[in-house]
């Protein structure tokens, strides 16, 4: 039996559910000392001075150091030239929260208390957190040398002004992208050892491996003194790929004191420090004809960066321009896109990075195509959809070529099982009884790009290189362990590697361990971000593992004497085929690939094992159709989701569970970022006013939906496996069908837009004006 | 979210806690469940020197009949008002109420003596204490006890009547049993401190989240007294009122919320038409 598509429990569970689990804080090397970081309480000023007298008296106190202590390392890596953020605020500190210095003590209430103790004066400066105002003439400029805010410009060559023209209609809006907050359950941490053999570096981390090669340079360590381990990591979304300072200060400060140094951050540090996500402002028009098609679609897009351009938060905006016709068939697309600083915090990959602000807005401008010609929002889309027979399809961007898809099919599932006739029926209806709640029902005709594989994807992004390791080694008896290249934070891979392991190699899944994340055991890894661990990670496990097969099989044939054709690999044994009893174990192969004089001639001792670098000919394509029924309470303006159906396509799906978990997690923040939360900085004086969660409005279970999960499966043809991940799905999906959702809830309230967080008093607002 | 020092001391009885209190002075803060003030004490909006642990002193933790009223020992929990029997029939409102606090591990810990200190206005338990019309007991170190409707206790944003030596160390409450009785109670996300709560219990109309401490609804009691529907009723519910606009709610919202709520809980409740 195949294990790939079987619900497989996972194999982390035991050890996360019962509190054993290894997080870096749980990490406690004696005599470790403990470091915290003195933040800019200004959102944008001249640094004075720092005081740290008072500091340095308190009891447990080794030290505190500032910019000037680091002016013998660069800058922060990855940065773009001039711009680049240093480890501590140097003369200017450009938001609310930057490190400005560093105190060390022996224990993480001293640092606290001592840091709470250093006076620092500043000399104000105008700030600004808004990428219009900031883009405009009269902004303060956090970088003078640099002339303006605006970053990076990449115009369009074509306005499309003449096609929009000729269109029977053509409607625009201008929708904002709110910046939300990843949020995951550990915030950021690391543990710094750097003894005589070198550093060793514990860090919750998504990409480990890139986190050394940076490091080293950045330390001019070479790289066999420095390891990086990623332990248990409780959650990224993107978070923890950016580069923080404490990663590069905490290794110095244990080299200088010659103890370890260790870094946790609290919750109220974290939502000022670690990245942000979203914060596009985007100019949709689209030109469509009365029969609902759309011919053209011009798209601008304004990508907050916060005060640091990061090498993520610059690549977001061309994944948003690359998506922006969705999964649609639209003649004429242009897209542009400027992104700019502002005083506010860095701005970098969160679930879906680009991709969750194009599916929002396309899908919105549907609707409107929808509600301008009066047509249904479904047939709007079937009319527009990309035939599933024009694939592989070319877009509007050069790289950007869909793989495969059936929107059609996803999106008949989808109003299937919501049940859409019956839903309409019921809003009519209740449409004119006062009494009865205002339904509505969203669509979300999704697609996205997501297994960054093919070459040339991630450099982009800072990295070594695209492609994705694995290798996979017998052990004597016969079990087997994988090292993958990228290194999880809760999406599974423990449990989906040892499943796609076991059925190509025939040895049973509690016989495979995965291991990942320690440079020091794992041969070189990018990391697990843009749903690629199965797509790329997943598919080299399934390759490496093939050879060690194809390898074990020589083997087991010069044991039993037989043909290599004529075996199979049956209950972790390699059997003769029509000889029943013929058999040689698993384990008695593994044995003998270690004793030369057992083995044929081709093969060598310690040939069971493989790695094997990844590469992908392109990317792959996720999409799916969702589905949201909200109610809302006429006097109040409160939304309920009343249902949610979330139909799928994303290729091969290893394990179900897994697959449905990574759909519920992700539609989870895509509700969040429709109805509730939202980075909100105090315009005039560019103050955090959601630095904890009584502020920042993260739902709970009791606000989410029972969730109705479906599935198509058209097969990524792009690796080897047909998967196209499905980690960020969810993200992606859900805003648009949720928004969609309340917007036609209010359709008789003549209003065509409102932007996320769609709060009840938003839509309070709209009923006051009354039914039209 | 690293607390400034303290010293943590434990008391088992109200006599000590209260010598404490004076020892100490403006230096120490009682603890009870720790669910309010540990919070600020992590954000060092608190920077108490000694917390005096309460939460050990046994027999002030149960309710109990005591003629027209119930008893509440200042250290019973949420959970334990949510589940008592006793309270659903003496009192209902008040074990419904306590069972919307936070979520399970809040109810598990939080007392109503600590909220009814703490005097959040927009909190659950002294909205519902002021609707029951129930009496807060007080003792302080010379032994003087006094007691205090909850109406007069509450004087404004975290703060009371209670002076510096004295502590809580009982409620009466009215045992209003089935006299009509609803609590509404309107939140940003579903487990959440009240954007604004109304609760009504036996006539007495009291509205949360709009003003600085709970407040009564009197035009409202008065409308209804004198014949109002329900709707017309509402319509008062602002009036008096002083809400603040903040990232869950404009000012002008929480007034509409209040009316709104005022209806449904009239209705509920079996006020007016
Ligand atoms: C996540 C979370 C969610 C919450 N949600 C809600 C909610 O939805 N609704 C709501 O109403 N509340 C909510 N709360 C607050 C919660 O109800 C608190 O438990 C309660 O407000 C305080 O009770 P406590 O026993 O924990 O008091 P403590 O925190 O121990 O003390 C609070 C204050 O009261 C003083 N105090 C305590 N006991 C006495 C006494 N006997 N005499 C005199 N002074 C005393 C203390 O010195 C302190 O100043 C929430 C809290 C948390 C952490």
């Amino acid at each position: 039996m195949s294990l790939v598509g079987a619900r497989v429990l996972r194999k982390e569970d035991p050890r996360l559910l019962t509190g054993q689990g290894t997080f870096v804080d749980d990490i406690q090397p004696v005599g470790c000392l403990h470091a915290a970081f003195v933040m800019s309480s200004c959102a944008h000023a001249e640094l004075v001075s720092i005081d740290a007298r008072a500091a340095l008296a308190m009891p447990g106190v080794v030290g505190v150091w500032t910019a000037a202590d680091f002016l013998d390392y660069p800058d922060l890596p990855g940065g773009l030239p001039e711009l680049e953020r240093p480890a501590l605020a140097r003369n200017r500190v450009r938001f609310a929260g930057e490190p400005l210095a560093v105190v060390v003590a022996e224990s993480r209430y001293q640092v606290a208390d001592a840091v709470a103790a250093v006076e620092v004066e500043y000399q104000e400066l105008d700030s600004v957190t808004d990428v219009t105002l900031a883009a405009g003439p009269d902004a303060p400029l956090l970088f003078e040398h640099h002339g303006s805010n605006v970053i990076t410009k990449v115009p369009m060559l074509d306005d499309l002004e003449r096609e929009l023209e000729r269109c029977d209609q053509r409607a625009h809006l201008r929708l904002v992208n709110q910046r939300c907050a990843a949020v995951p359950i550990e915030a950021s941490a690391c543990l710094a050892d750097w003894g005589v053999e070198g550093l060793t570096l514990w860090a919750t981390f998504q990409a480990p491996h890139h986190l050394r090669n940076y490091l080293a340079t950045w330390l001019d360590l070479p790289q066999n003194l420095c390891r990086v381990i990623a332990p248990d990591v409780g959650g990224g979304f993107g978070a923890k790929i950016p580069w923080y300072p404490e990663l590069f200060i905490a290794p110095l400060l244990s080299k200088w004191l010659r103890r370890p140094v260790k870094f946790t951050q609290t919750r109220s540090e974290a939502m000022v420090q670690m990245t942000h996500g979203r914060d596009q402002v985007h100019d949709v028009d689209v030109g469509f004809d009365n029969d609902g098609r759309i011919k053209a679609l011009r798209f601008i897009i304004s990508q907050n960066l916060g005060a640091y351009p990061d090498p993520t938060g610059l690549g977001l905006a061309v994944l948003t321009s690359w998506m922006a016709a969705g999964c649609y068939d639209i003649a004429k697309v242009a897209t542009s896109f400027r992104t700019v600083v502002t005083n506010t915090t860095p701005v970098a990959a969160y679930r879906g990075a680009g991709r969750p602000e194009a599916a929002y807005s396309i899908e919105r401008m549907v609707d409107l195509v929808a509600l301008r010609t009066g047509l249904d929002p479904a047939e709007v889309r079937r009319r527009n959809f990309i035939s599933p027979k024009a694939f592989p399809y070319k877009t509007h961007n050069d790289p950007v070529v869909y793989d495969s898809g059936d929107f059609p099919q996803a999106l008949a599932e989808c109003l299937r099982l919501v049940d859409y006739e019956e839903v309409r029926r019921r809003q009519a209806a209740t449409r004119n009884d006062p009494d009865a709640p205002l339904i509505g029902v969203g669509l979300s005709c999704w697609l996205e790009i997501a297994g960054f594989g093919p070459n040339g994807s991630l450099e982009g992004f800072g990295h070594l290189a695209s492609w994705e390791s694995a290798q996979v080694r017998i052990h004597p008896d016969g079990s087997a362990v994988v090292f993958a290249g990228s290194s999880p934070h809760g999406q599974g891979h423990e449990t989906t590697f040892a499943q796609i392991a076991s059925d190509e190699l025939g040895i049973p899944f509690d016989r495979i361990s995965v291991r990942f994340g320690d440079t020091a055991t794992v041969i070189q890894g990018i990391g697990t971000m843009g749903s690629r661990g199965v797509p790329t990670s997943g598919s080299a496990v399934k390759m490496a593992s093939v050879t060690v097969l194809g390898r074990a099989k020589k083997i087991a044939a010069h044991l039993l004497e037989a043909a290599e054709e004529d075996l199979e690999v049956l209950d972790n044994a390699f059997s003769v085929r029509g000889t029943p009893g013929k058999k040689v174990s698993w384990g008695d192969v593994a044995w003998a690939s270690f004793q030369p004089l057992r083995l044929p001639e081709e093969l060598s001792a310690g040939s069971l094992e493989e790695r094997l670098f990844m590469e992908s000919p392109n990317f792959s394509y996720p999409s799916g159709a969702y589905a949201c029924v909200v109610e809302i309470d006429r006097r109040t303006g409160r939304i309920t989701i009343d249902k949610m159906v979330l139909i799928d396509d994303c290729g091969t799906v290893i394990n179900p569970l897994l697959a449905e978990g990574q759909v519920h997690g992700g539609v989870a923040q895509g509700i969040a970022q429709a109805l509730f939360e939202q980075v909100v900085f105090d315009p005039d004086s560019g103050q955090p006013q959601t630095t904890n969660l009584i502020d920042y409005l993260v739902p709970s279970a009791p606000d989410l939906p029972d969730y109705v999960a479906g599935r198509i499966t058209t097969l990524c043809p792009n690796n080897p496996l047909g998967a196209k991940g499905i980690g960020e799905s969810g993200a992606v999906g859900a805003p648009a069908a949720v928004v969609n959702a309340v917007l036609d809830a209010l359709s008789g309230f003549g209003v065509e837009h409102l932007d996320m967080p769609v709060t009840s008093e938003k839509v309070w607002h709209v009923l006051q004006g009354g039914q039209q | 979210m690293i607390p400034a020092p303290f010293r943590h001391i434990t008391v088992e009885t109200v006599e000590e806690a209260l010598a404490a209190l004076v020892e100490f002075g403006d230096e120490a803060r009682l603890l009870a469940g720790g669910h309010s003030l540990l919070p600020l004490m992590k954000l060092r909006l608190a920077t108490p020197a000694v917390l005096i642990d309460i939460s050990g002193i046994s027999g002030m933790d149960t309710v109990q009949v005591d003629g027209d009223h119930l008893l509440v020992g200042a250290l019973t929990r949420h959970r334990t008002l949510e589940l008592s029997d006793l309270v659903a029939r003496e009192a209902p409102l008040l074990g419904h109420v306590a069972g919307l606090v936070g979520d399970p591990q809040v109810r598990n810990r939080g007392t109503i003596g600590g909220s009814i200190a703490h005097a959040d206005p927009a909190a659950d338990l002294p909205c519902a204490l002021v609707a029951l019309d129930g009496v807060v007991g007080l003792r302080s170190v010379t032994g003087a006890q006094r007691e205090v409707r909850a109406e007069e206790f509450f004087t404004g944003f975290w703060s009371s009547v209670m002076e510096p030596d004295e502590m809580i160390t009982h409620f009466r409450i009215p045992r209003t049993g089935s006299a009509g009785w609803a609590y509404e109670k309107y939140t940003a996300r579903a487990q959440d401190w009240a954007t604004v709560a109304v609760a009504c219990v036996a006539g007495r109309v009291v509205l949360g989240a709009m003003s600085d401490t709970p407040l009564r609804a009197s035009a409202v009691e008065q409308a209804i007294a004198s014949g109002a529907t329900a709707a017309e009723a509402a319509l008062t519910a602002h009036e008096g009122t002083n809400p603040s606009g903040d990232l869950r709610a404009s000012a002008e919202y929480r007034a509409h919320l209040a009316t709104v709520l005022t209806e449904r809980v009239l209705l509920r409740s079996g006020y007016g038409i």
